[in-house]
Order: structure tokens, then sequence, then C-alpha cells
């Protein structure tokens, strides 16, 4: 990399590192990475949010970040906040896509819809058939950021990123 | 009573609650009636454990005595541990294990919500993460409760034993110290009556909904574990928590 880093490049760097759980998913598309500066010696930091406080992923994440910035020769710090509290209108757009793709239903709405926060029912579209017939079968699935589906139509069952 | 030490009985009081019911839910990992509440129940603690973590490592600043989260999970012993009796009950049956949730979490709920608007920076950012994590847990016991209770003949029994046997221990969620009284004044926790005042109402509503029925303690409420005195499942499980960290004291992840 050039001698005069800008940020967008790490912003750009950083796409390479995915969420370990969700390999689609970049940290940027998550909304994980919240901050990028750099000093005028040249050293970066990069601020990262957990999604949720016991996320077994975050360690790995804060570990891959610091090695795709070292790769570079810069020398870096993460610094883990947990405010503003992480929520999932951070996603991307594209990440959204991706995850319905991989087969993950994205969060159905935004938060400003007080039903996401108080377990109303919601229209989750099954990631597979497109069909909004379709019930939870698990308040948790394969990690803490998911809740278990299944499609009326299709019959598949499938993870549900949960709205936070 | 300084006010940094207020702050640090408040924070591993918070901490020993999250830390002691996450690994009581732990507990439960491959042995849970299904696979869903298997899962469930270790998310939970999964969530809970993260919280414990956030909270004993503030304790630990706060302190200034530079310990770290691991020194105050893995090595205090039983007097010095303040979470509330409730949580370190054992998991019993499913039922058991719900309903300890079920109070607990409408406890804990309230709490957050009203920590949200703290005067002190970190237990303002800490419950506006938290909250809604426990939101969720707050849902899914409740509707365990209205399920089980309001279910089979032998699920309402089950859930009815289990109220009976844990409602005492829920007073004491609510007990104020001087420490409470010293963080009020600053704005920065609530006045726990009125937390109680706001989880009585739910826990009528919700038990109602599920045809269970509070039983009369006679006034009797459990207590002790403000000043460290605990039931004698604690060190049962301090027991299994603490022995690897203390048979390998120098052990890093």
């Amino acid at each position: 990399m050039a001698t005069k880093t800008k940020i967008e490049d790490i912003y750009t760097l950083l796409e390479e590192v995915k969420d370990p759980e969700i390999p689609v998913l970049s940290v940027r598309d998550l909304g994980i990475l919240r901050d990028v500066s750099i000093s005028e010696s040249g050293k970066v930091t990069v601020v990262i949010t957990p999604t949720y406080s016991g996320c077994p992923a975050m360690d790995t994440i804060e570990k891959d970040v610091n090695e795709k910035i070292q790769s570079e020769g810069l020398e870096v710090e993460v610094i883990t906040k947990i405010a503003p509290a992480w929520t999932t209108d951070w996603m991307t757009e594209e990440g959204r896509q991706k995850l319905e793709e991989y087969g993950i239903a994205p969060p159905a709405e935004t938060t400003a819809d007080k039903g996401s926060l108080f377990g109303q029912s919601k229209i989750v579209r099954c990631p597979r058939c497109k069909s909004e017939e379709t019930s939870v079968i698990s308040h948790f699935g394969s990690t803490a950021c998911k809740a278990m589906y299944k499609c009326g139509n299709c019959l598949e069952t499938f993870d549900y990123f949960k709205c936070i | 009573m300084t006010k940094e030490e207020a702050l640090y009985d408040y924070f591993i009081r918070l901490g020993d609650n999250a830390l002691i019911l996450g690994q009581r839910l732990g507990e439960w990992c491959g042995h849970a009636h299904q696979l869903e509440s298997d899962i469930a129940m270790t998310n939970v603690s999964l969530d809970l454990v993260g919280q414990a973590r956030m909270l004993l490592t503030e304790a630990g600043e706060v302190e200034g005595k530079g310990r770290t989260e691991d020194d105050l999970a893995f090595h205090r012993n039983e007097f010095d541990f303040r979470n509330n009796l409730l949580v370190e009950m054992a998991n019993g049956d499913f039922a058991q294990t719900i309903t300890r949730q079920f109070f607990f979490d409408g406890f804990y709920y309230h709490l957050l919500k009203s920590l949200r608007t703290s005067k002190n920076e970190f237990l303002q950012a800490f419950a506006m993460k938290s909250i809604k994590e426990v939101t969720y847990h707050r849902e899914l016991s409740a509707d365990f409760v209205v399920r089980l209770g309001d279910g089979t003949e032998e699920s309402h029994k089950k859930m009815q034993n289990a109220v009976n046997l844990l409602w005492e221990y829920t007073g004491e969620l609510f007990e104020m110290t001087e420490a409470d009284e010293l963080l009020i004044a600053d704005g920065f926790v609530p006045d726990l009556d009125k937390i109680k005042a706001l989880w009585e109402n739910d826990m009528t509503a919700t038990l109602e909904k599920a045809t269970l029925t509070i039983p009369d303690t006679r006034g009797y409420m459990a207590t002790g574990s403000r000043k460290g005195n605990h039931s004698e499942y604690l060190g049962f499980i301090l027991a299994e928590m603490q022995y690897y960290p203390r048979m390998m004291p120098d052990a890093k992840w």
C-alpha cells in the first residue's frame, strides 16, 4: 500500500474480513465496523461493536481485522465499543441481499417498527421460494442472532436473522 | 462507603447474577427435552455470560486494584459473590428452570429499561445493549410459562410446584442497601421499589394467563445475598465453574 494510506483504502481492505459464522458477510455489511481513523504517524484505529453481548465471533473478528491491516505493514489498534448499541438497521442493503442468497432470511423490518422489539409476529419471507407463508419453529437457531423458521409453501426450514 | 465502592458493589451484583444464571443455564447443554429448548437455554446463557464479562470488567476498573473479569469470575469465593439467591437455585425439571427464568427476566427487563436513562455512562450503554437481548429472553420464558401452566394436568402441576418453590426467592431481588441509596441520589440507578411494582404487574398478568397462583408465604421471603450469604448451591456451582482456572492459574484462552 502507498505510503499515504487513505481511510477509504482501509474500508476497502476490511471488506475482505468476513463474519466467521456467516462467511458471505463482511464486517462492513454487518454494520460491526463503526469507524476507521488514521493518525498523523499512520497508525490505524478501527472501532468495532459486538452484535450480541456474548457473540463468540467477536474475538475472531478482532483478530482478523488486526491481521488484515498488519498484513499491509500498518500499525493498528482495534477498539470495541458497545454504545451506540448495534442494531440490524446497520446492516447494508448489499448485506441483506447476500444473506438471502446464502439462504438466511434477512431482518424483516427496521427496529423503528415497535413490533420487532416486542416480538409481535412479523412477515418473514422464505429465502428459497419467497413465500410469505412461514412460521417460527424455534426462538433460537444455529447462533444467538438467528431464529429457525419453516416455510409453508416449499416446506423447507431456514434461518432468520433476528431484528434487534 | 465511597461512590466507587457503591459502583463496584452494583456492578458485581449485576455481573454475578448474569454469570451464575448463565452457568446454570449452561448445565442444560445436551440435556433439554428437545433440541429447540436446548439451544434456547444455551443461547440465553451465552447472552448472559457476555453481559457478565462487560460488568465484571467494569467492576474491576472501578475497583482500581487491577483485577480482570477472569480474576473476579474465577478467583472469588462464595462470600464475595453478590448474585441473588434466585439465580443459583437448581435447574430441577424444565418447569423449575423456566419459572426461575421468568421471575428473573421480568426483574432484569424492568431494571435495564430504567437504566437506559442512567447518568452513569457505562450503565446507560450497557442497558441499551442488553435490553435487546433480555426483551427476547423475557418473551421466551413468559411464553413457556403460559404454555406449560395452561397446558396438560401434568405440566400445570409441575409449573405450580415450581412457582411455590421459587416465589420466596423473589423478594430479595428488590432489597436495597447503602450502595443503592448513594447511586439513586446521583441518578445512576433506579429505586427498586418502583421496579418491583412493574415486576408484580407482569407476574400477576402472566401467571393468571397461565392459570397459576402465587403462593401465600405469609410474608416470608428468603434473604442474604446482598451480604454474601448464599444457599448451599453456590459452592457447588463455583466448584465446577472455577475448577479449571484454579487448577491452571496461568492458562490463557
